[in-house]
């Protein structure tokens, strides 16, 4: 056990920031080109995912677990949403017959 | 350790990018799932022990698979959607390295945090991730049974065929 | 509120009926039928002469020299406190006796000579409302009530000019009335706020009593008394307002005869005459006063002498008569000038009236190169007309004579240069009226095909009334030479204060009254010689060769004069403001902000394209300003 939290404690906090930091931009910059919607929705996920990391790392660091299960609660409204977003998907497929979300511009001015 | 975080880093950087980048949807999705065992591996890194389960459970087992069977159901191949033009792909790209320097200038000011309890490597564990959820999450924990209904309930309405 | 003068209430019927005449017809003009509207009009009118009568016996039996009648709290704002009160005093009894007299003659005139024009119901809705503001104008007892009365005859008067609307040129005369008065009007307004503030009252009463306690000569009395003047005289054609009275013949005759010479025209007169307090207190006005009644009375007399049209001749004589009664006012003779408005109104209307009878029996014919020999054919009005050209010259014993000679005597006592200068105008009057007389009714009938006959009885009664009123109503004022004691004069007395004169010797006003007579009979005798024994008549197409005879002959070209000086700067003026600054500047200002807002909207309108990846776009832009601008904060 101690070499388990001497290890923790070997990996400096700043690192996971910047990496879920770059893992955000990432699928930010996923969800604003990508045209497909699905794949929109799995830039959705990574952003989810980058959150995820970056507060289970400051619990482990904080020693709180309220961290830990506060990533449980994303993970299972993550999961809901998914459902309930590829549904929507279907439905685009069966409307428009294509899943480009250009295609979605009947709220116009 | 450290050697293993910056492999895990790099694979999970690396399989983000070609997410982004990658035309063909089941290959996004491939590359999603490697992201997310990247993940897995970080949390046993930091011990969060039932996190990574899950994660690898709920994430990878269901919800990525929910994805294939969708990409499956409509079909979808590597030729029908024309890409954005080059100016929307660059401002993207742009806008996505604006956002990464934003936030990272941003946590460069931090001050200096203190840890809150003593330190304890035992967090992770299942035993005390279960004293925390049924303790101060109960509420949460029903709530969420209530979320999963009407998403149940809203996920078929919208897969209904109307007559 | 009434002033302790029984039954004095019944004053607000006087201008309240014509009003309602105005009203009445006004409303009803489509659906009236001939003759209707006259007669609902002159009834008007009637009534109220007869409560004007009414109110002279109230006054004069409860004893008192004047009343007032408050209607309503007008305008009361602060300090400033302006009922609309009507003031029944002997000088606004004389003109409202006139006014309504006269008026009512001239109304039943019209029901004859408008009898064939399709907008007559039109026309005697205008007389009322005119006659409704002229009431107003001399009843008020403040200046404000007496300028809502002098805007409406203003309005009236552009209205009746151009009664026969669809001839541009008659627009272009009652426009230029309009014009002038308003240019009149100006000065008249300056002066009602510099004696509002003055005297902090516009009401007669209060300013005249306030008045007594200041120095004669004083520079503030002086400028107030030159601004009213200046009202005055545009409403009195005076020079130099005075171009538009000739060009005014454009209306109807009626209208000129009400409008030009009896009533109208001689409200500066009643408003000099009225405000005679102040006017004792300026000298300086009072000599510009004269100077400016002599040249008109000089200057119109002269163009008169070479107009060809009956109406013109008619219409400068106007101008002359009141340049006389401008002399009076300037001599501090108010009450002699307001005499003389009354005995003008009566042969001036008959003048025009009988003008009127002749145009209509000549079918439209103005031109009197044209007529001639009409004495056998329409006897009445030749006499009514000789009676009223007698009266004009100043011929004893009728009107004039009386009026006119009062005014003489008074300038021979002041100044004899003056004396002079108006006798020789009365002179030049009197020839050129008889050689009116002699070229419309003498000779051999020059028109051919004309069938000239008396006008009908309706347009031949009020003639007659008016001649009698001319040969008598000198008798209303007879001096105290002939025996009289001067009623008229001892009966403006408690409102017009004129300046007293002295005592002359017996002969010198035998002299006076002598010298013009034998004059006068000369210059009859003179015009006679030309016009009936030689038949000297102006040919049609006659035009002066001497240059003074074409000075005379283009009425001294004042018209030209003032149309260079005036109106093509202004003309200018108003092109470019027009051309360069309304269209190239403003209007595309205001253009331009239309286009602006609407290309505005074009542009926000791109930030809702519906397009999903624009609004992702547009959402993680925002995010990061809000957290750059966390940052900086």
């Amino acid at each position: 056990m101690k070499e388990v939290s001497s290890a923790i404690q070997l990996i400096p906090l700043d690192n996971y920031i910047m990496l879920s930091v770059a893992l955000f931009s990432i699928g930010l910059m996923g969800v604003l080109f990508r045209r497909n919607i699905i794949v929109v929705l799995m830039c959705l996920e990574l952003m989810f995912n980058s959150a995820n990391l970056l507060i289970t790392a400051f619990s482990a660091y904080h020693s709180d677990t309220s961290g830990q299960v506060f990533v449980f609660f994303i993970m299972i409204v993550a999961a809901a949403e998914v459902a309930v977003g590829l549904s929507i998907v279907i439905m685009m497929k069966r409307n428009v017959e294509s899943v480009d979300i250009n295609l979605l511009n009947r709220l116009r001015w | 350790m450290v050697f293993l975080f910056y492999i895990l880093s790099a694979v999970m950087i690396i399989s983000a990018l070609l997410i982004v980048f990658n035309r063909n949807p089941v290959n996004n999705v491939i590359f999603l799932i490697i992201c997310f065992i990247a993940m897995a591996g970080h949390y046993i890194l930091l011990n969060a022990q039932f996190l990574a389960v899950v994660h690898i459970i709920v994430y990878t087992g269901a919800i990525m698979v929910l994805f294939l069977f969708v990409i499956m159901l409509l079909n979808l191949n590597k030729a029908i959607i024309p890409h954005k033009s080059r100016a929307t792909r660059i401002a993207a790209v742009i806008t996505g390295g604006i956002f990464f320097l934003v936030l990272i200038a941003a946590t460069r000011q931090t001050i200096e945090i203190h840890p809150r309890y003593p330190f304890t490597s035992d967090i992770g564990l299942v035993k005390e991730v279960g004293q925390t959820l049924f303790h101060e999450f109960l509420l949460p924990f029903e709530m969420s049974s209530a979320l999963f209904i009407s998403a149940m309930v809203g996920a078929i309405m919208f897969g209904k065929k109307d007559h | 509120m009434v002033d302790q003068v029984p039954n004095i209430d019944i004053a607000w019927f006087v201008p309240a009926l014509p009003l309602l005449g105005f009203l009445i017809t006004g409303m009803t003009y489509k659906r009236l039928k001939h003759n209707q509207s006259g007669i609902i009009a002159s009834t008007m009118v009637v009534l109220s002469f007869l409560v004007s009568t009414a109110l002279y016996f109230i006054l004069q039996s409860s004893g008192k020299d004047s009343a007032t009648l408050t209607l309503f709290n007008w305008i009361a704002i602060g300090k400033m406190n302006i009922p609309f009160a009507l003031l029944i005093d002997h000088l606004s009894l004389t003109m409202m006796l006139i006014i309504t007299g006269v008026g009512s003659l001239i109304h039943i005139y019209s029901i004859g000579y408008m009898h064939d024009d399709d907008r007559v119901n039109s026309f005697f809705a205008q007389m009322n409302l005119f006659t409704f503001s002229m009431l107003l104008l001399v009843m008020g007892a403040n200046y404000l009530v007496l300028f809502i009365g002098w805007e409406g005859v203003g309005l009236c008067s552009y209205l009746l000019i151009g009664f026969w609307f669809k001839n541009p040129a008659f627009n272009y005369a009652a426009r230029k009335a309009f014009v002038m008065n308003r240019i009149g009007d100006l000065g008249f307004i300056l002066g009602i706020i510099l004696l509002f503030f003055t005297f902090k009252s516009v009401t007669f009463s209060e300013v005249f009593s306030q008045a007594a306690s200041l120095q004669s000569g004083a520079p503030v009395i002086t400028l107030i008394t030159l601004f009213l003047l200046v009202g005055a005289v545009g409403k009195s054609a005076q020079i130099p307002l005075f171009t538009w009275l000739p060009d005014a013949m454009a209306g109807p005759t009626p209208v000129s005869a009400l409008i030009h010479a009896a009533t109208m025209v001689t409200a500066g007169i009643y408003m000099i005459a009225r405000s005679s307090i102040l006017y004792n207190l300026a000298p300086i006005t009072l000599n510009v006063i004269i100077v400016i009644g002599l040249a008109t009375a000089l200057i119109a007399a002269i163009i008169g002498l070479k107009q060809n049209d009956i109406k013109k001749v008619l219409a400068y004589s106007t101008v002359s008569q009141l340049g006389y009664m401008f002399i009076a006012l300037g001599l501090g003779a108010y009450s002699t000038a307001v005499f003389h408005v009354t005995t003008h109104a009566f042969f001036k209307a008959l003048l025009f009236l009988g003008a009127g009878s002749v145009i209509h029996a000549m079918g439209g014919e103005q031109d009197i190169r044209k007529m001639g020999g009409l004495r056998d054919k329409m006897p009445l009005t030749y006499f009514t007309f000789l009676a009223a050209t007698l009266a004009i010259s100043g011929i004893p014993p009728f009107s004039g004579f009386f009026s006119k000679d009062l005014i003489l005597s008074k300038a021979f006592e002041q100044n004899i240069v003056v004396y002079i200068l108006a006798l020789s105008g009365a002179l030049i009057t009197c020839y050129y009226m008889f050689r009116l007389l002699y070229l419309v009714f003498y000779g051999e009938q020059r028109l051919a095909g004309a069938h000239p006959h008396e006008s009908p009885r309706v347009m031949t009664i009020p003639l007659l009334i008016l001649s009698v009123l001319s040969v008598f109503g000198g008798f209303l004022n007879i001096p105290s030479i002939f025996g009289g004691d001067s009623k008229f004069m001892t009966f403006l007395q408690s409102a017009v204060f004129s300046k007293v004169s002295e005592e002359m010797t017996f002969s010198t006003e035998i002299g006076l009254i002598l010298i013009p007579l034998i004059l006068l009979s000369l210059v009859i005798w003179m015009a006679y010689q030309t016009f009936v024994k030689k038949a000297l008549i102006p040919s049609v197409d006659e035009k002066p060769i001497s240059y003074f005879g074409k000075l005379v002959y283009n009425k001294f070209y004042i018209d030209e004069i003032y149309s260079t000086i005036f109106e093509k700067p202004f003309g200018f003026l108003s092109d470019f403001f027009f051309n360069k600054v309304e269209n190239k500047v403003l209007d595309p200002v205001v253009d331009g902000i239309g286009f602006g807002t609407s290309r505005l909207g074009t542009m926000v309108r791109r930030l809702q394209p519906g397009n999903m990846s624009f609004y992702l776009f547009a959402m993680v832009a925002g995010i990061l300003l809000f957290i750059v601008f966390i940052l900086i904060i």
